[in-house]
């Protein structure tokens, strides 16, 4: 994190980490990363500011804060994570902070797409076992290692079938998950739909 | 899973190709960006040595850290100039055209591309900005994007996605007098939840949804997101038409002509197939307000906060914290609620017919000396036309202050903050803990003329008591 931070590249096909319990339902991208926060024009500095509001609200209480996280990679948390702003500098800052791969029972969907395209791994589970990783959690070191071979997270005493979408899953095995030299691959392809799309055939020279 | 249904005919338009991942290649027919999310794609771009692919299907704006009180150049807060600068810098290094502040044309990035026209059916639309699905009032098909898909399509007009289910929302008869468009997308999102849409396209459709102007319309998809759907949208009709004809980017002469066929022939099918339907009757809807701090979490106006065990065993969780949170007991009214801010503005409720129903309970009345309340247009059309109605002034004789069009206190990344654990009455789109610029901020969300009402009783009140006088 911080100086030392370098974002992920290439194939992804383990994580293996302590994990960090943050429990809730709905957490918007705004208590993720309050907005003032968002006036910067890089993602260096977020990594300190995430959850700002929260923690302090909780002195020195909130997870993020706790001494037995430090240094936690693999986020569990409850459903539909991340909801709200579209704000990429949401999943920019966890990243920043340490995380590598979240766990919960749903995301909110940009949230998602924004995790997928800077290399962190979503996978759900449902909200039972996420429960156990919770209590089992609960102010102890928890170790887990997932495998995106076969989606199996596994941790001394536990092992869980991790569901992840079958493309995100491919894109990080094949390290294809940053998308913009795939989808210049299909250039020419591009081009034709420009030129064949009804809407730009008089729409096309506004300015 | 759907068939002939706009969002799959659209959908399929822009279709590319698929992906080796499952998930599809979509073209982007008009891609808009603002100072938040875009410094970081142009940033991205230059570290991979690409180009814009097309300049001129990006447009851009400026609007989420501007002042709305002193606007003079530079602005007060250094990070607010940083990030306008760099805007200004990439739009010119890439040509792209720019509608900066002074230019007639700045304001809210969903405010603004409707009423340049630049919103059309058929489209494909993505902002990096969750509010995109605004433009679906149209029959577009918009969405929200993150950061790294701007830079994706900025580098190739194209993002990767996963093919939406569709969900049509079937309203029947009409809203009642004194009840918005606001009023009843909240409805709808405290009826299916904060994450219902996840996964899903919100299709509006019914009687209630057609006698809807384009502005309400606006206002209903601008919240589909609030329901978790990254994209809502409104089969483009007549009222489509009439809306976007004459305006600056609208098609002109022979083109209106092609182009108006082609509208024409978008639609979802009679027959067409849902992954989901969803009926509500629209004259059973009443003023809503939100008391907790997810837009789900609301009650009508003469309604009480429910109890705990009135809740789905879902929501409970939330509940919970948001009763305590809001300092309010479960099962206490929300009429009558003292409020400290009012403000009316945002992408959602900052459009010129917003201004004039706020104006209209305005009239001749006074603002509760206990309330700052402020307005800001969406845009400097919007504030132009409503200067020219005479609707600042009703404003600011009411008390309420006039300012300059942006985001404001949507997000509060100007000045414009709740202090402490103020209360606000706002027309925007978000209760978010913190949401309004304090930590412990407490937002309400009601529509424009609910906020009016409120700025003149000082406390949360039924706007009909005022118009059916
Ligand atoms: S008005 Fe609010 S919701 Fe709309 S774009 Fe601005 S900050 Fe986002």
């Amino acid at each position: 994190m911080k100086s030392g931070f370098t974002a992920p590249i290439g194939k992804i096909t383990q994580i293996q980490g302590k994990c960090i319990s943050l429990i809730g339902d709905d957490i918007d991208t705004d208590r993720i990363i309050p907005a003032r926060f968002l006036k910067c024009v890089n993602f260096d500095s977020l990594g300190n500011s995430v959850f700002e509001d929260d923690r302090k609200t909780l002195n020195g209480k909130h997870p993020f804060d706790l001494e037995v996280n430090k240094g936690s990679s693999i986020l569990i948390v409850n459903s539909n994570f991340g909801c709200g702003s579209s704000r990429e500098h949401a999943p920019q800052a966890l990243m920043r902070w340490g995380i590598k791969a979240i766990i919960g029972e749903s995301f909110a969907e940009i949230f998602y797409s924004n995790c997928i395209a800077i290399g962190i791994p979503c996978f759900t589970l449902p909200k039972k076992s996420i429960k156990d990783i919770q209590q089992y959690n609960n102010n102890k070191t928890f170790f887990l290692e997932i495998n995106l071979k076969n989606s199996i997270g596994k941790s001394k005493d536990l092992i869980f079938n991790l569901n992840i979408q079958q493309s995100s899953r491919k894109m990080f095995l094949s390290g294809e998950w940053d998308a913009t030299s795939t989808l210049l691959e299909n250039e020419h392809l591009i081009d034709n739909k420009f030129n064949d799309l009804p809407y730009l055939k008089f729409t096309s020279n506004y300015f | 899973m759907s068939h002939n249904t706009l969002f799959d005919k659209v959908w399929d338009l822009h279709k590319v190709a698929s992906l080796p991942g499952g998930s599809d290649q979509i073209f982007i027919g008009l891609h808009l960006i603002h100072e938040v999310t875009s410094p970081q794609a142009f940033g991205a771009l230059r570290d991979k040595n690409l180009k814009v692919k097309f300049p001129n299907r990006t447009v851009a704006t400026v609007d989420h850290i501007v002042p709305t009180d002193n606007q003079s150049r530079p602005f007060q807060d250094n990070l607010a100039e940083k990030m306008i600068e760099t805007l200004e810098r990439n739009c010119s290094e890439n040509k792209i055209k720019f509608f900066n502040i002074g230019s007639g044309n700045q304001g809210i990035v969903h405010v603004v591309a409707p009423e340049l026209g630049l919103t059309q059916p058929g489209m494909t639309i993505a902002c990096g900005d969750s509010h995109t699905s605004t433009h679906g009032a149209f029959g577009a098909i918009a969405f929200g994007i993150g950061t790294s898909q701007v830079r994706d399509v900025l580098a190739s007009q194209t993002i990767a996605m996963n093919k939406l289910k569709v969900r049509q929302i079937w309203c029947e008869k009409k809203l009642p007098n004194g009840v918005y468009a606001k009023d009843l997308v909240l409805h709808i999102i405290n009826r299916l939840g904060v994450k219902a849409g996840v996964g899903f396209a919100y299709e509006f459709a019914g009687p209630a949804i057609s006698a809807l102007s384009m502005e309400e319309r606006m206002t209903i998809c601008n919240m589909s997101i609030e329901g978790g759907a990254r994209c809502g949208y409104i089969n483009p009709d007549e009222t489509t038409f009439r809306y976007i004809r004459e305006r600056l980017c609208a098609p002109k002469n022979k083109n209106w002509d092609k182009a108006l066929k082609w509208w024409q022939s978008l639609k979802s099918d009679e027959n067409s197939i849902y992954d989901d339907v969803i009926t509500l009757d629209a004259s059973k809807v009443e003023p809503t307000v939100t008391w907790g701090i997810t837009p789900s979490q609301s009650v009508g106006i003469n309604q009480e906060i429910p109890l705990l065990n009135e809740l789905h065993p879902n929501d409970q969780f939330i509940a919970e914290e948001a009763y305590e949170y809001m300092g309010f007991e479960p099962g206490q009214s929300i009429k009558d609620t003292p409020i400290d801010v009012c403000f009316i503005g945002s992408c959602t409720n900052g459009r010129i017919s917003d201004l004039r129903v706020a104006a209209k309970v305005l009239k001749d009345k006074k603002v509760s000396i206990n309330v700052k309340a402020f307005v800001v247009p969406g845009s400097e059309k919007v504030a132009k036309e409503a200067k020219k109605e005479g609707l600042d002034k009703i404003f600011i004789d009411s008390g309420f202050q006039w300012r300059e069009p942006g985001c404001s206190m949507c997000l509060a990344m100007n000045s414009d903050k709740l202090i402490g654990n103020q209360i606000s009455a706002s027309s925007s789109n978000r209760n978010f803990k913190g949401r309004q610029g304090s930590p412990s901020g407490r937002t309400l969300l009601m529509s424009p003329a609910m906020v009016a009402a409120a700025a003149i009783n000082g406390k949360v009140s039924d706007v009909r008591e005022f118009i059916n006088k």
